[in-house]
């Protein structure tokens, strides 16, 4: 009896916490909304400086989004290794999931780098700081997943799969496919337009 | 704990991930091979997005009009319409100050 109410409470408590979760998603969704704008009002402010015509290389851009939406399927499977109660399907997905994101994030500071050695870093014109804050609070984003990511590798390996970790792992996989979102915009706002 | 929403399965998953290929493959090749008027492919690169990122709430995120709480939904929409409101004027703004300063 007294089980049944605590996972009843349990459940209430992991549903108010996923709606809480998507409240700050939606926040964050606003913050990006604002930094695409302020990207395209920017885009053409060069001042005299490079394009993103000659700048971005489309192959390396391709490659990003392949990687990242690599990480977003890999963790699908640990979300289904977790409802599948499998500990090590879990933390092997996690760790894959890693090693992607980890790739994502040297893939674009090797971009970033690039880009500042030849002179087109975020103070050469207001196109370049507008395109290094909207990708860079991305890239930051998606480091900080990482983070989280270490996180719940060490929570899953030391407590199990309990219903707390359970429910907070949920939550990271909302905020990672969240991510992969964003960066939709990133390359169809950014990249693709940038070349064209 | 996962009856906040349909229960994920590598279906689901393999299944978003091919339509996502597809969606992004997609505008990438029109625009690295592509020979339609910059216009057109600049439409359709926006449609392609728009199509993905509901292929990726749907499948990745499992959202869905009958599982997902109703308070959910209408939390992303409310944001959908700030970001519209916010997003829209200030593009107007923006573009009709350029505008004039011409």
């Amino acid at each position: 009896m007294t089980g049944a109410v605590t996972a009843e409470h349990e459940h209430d408590t992991h549903e108010e916490k996923t709606l809480g979760f998507w409240l700050y998603l939606m926040s964050d969704a606003i913050i990006f909304a604002l930094l695409f704008m302020t990207y395209v009002v920017m885009v053409n402010n060069t001042a005299g400086g490079p394009a993103g015509r000659e700048l971005f290389d489309v192959g390396h851009v391709f490659a990003e989004t392949m990687v990242l939406l690599a990480s977003s399927i890999t963790f699908g499977f640990a979300s289904v290794a977790l409802v599948s109660k499998s500990k090590a399907g879990v933390l092997a997905w996690l760790i894959i999931t890693f090693l992607l994101g980890f790739s994502f994030v040297a893939m674009e500071i090797i971009e970033f780098l690039g880009m500042i050695a030849q002179d087109a870093g975020p103070g050469r014109s207001g196109f370049l700081s507008a395109f290094f804050t909207l990708v860079g609070t991305h890239g930051l984003h998606v480091s900080l997943g990482l983070v989280w990511i270490v996180v719940m590798l060490a929570q899953v390996a030391v407590k199990g799969l309990t219903a707390p970790v359970g429910s907070r792992l949920m939550r990271l996989g909302l905020f990672w496919h969240f991510l992969d979102i964003i960066w939709i915009g990133i390359f169809s706002v950014v990249y693709l337009p940038g070349v064209l | 704990m996962a009856n906040t929403s349909a229960q994920p399965s590598p279906k689901t998953y393999l299944v978003g991930l091919v339509l996502a290929l597809m969606l992004t493959a997609f505008p990438f090749a029109l625009v690295v091979w592509g020979s339609l008027p910059r216009m057109q492919i600049l439409l359709v690169i926006a449609i392609a997005a728009v199509i993905q990122v509901l292929v990726h709430l749907r499948f990745f995120l499992h959202l869905d009009l009958t599982h997902t709480p109703r308070e959910n939904l209408l939390a992303i929409a409310f944001a959908a319409l700030l970001i519209c409101i916010m997003m829209g004027g200030s593009f107007w703004i923006m573009f009709d100050l350029n505008h004039r300063m011409m």
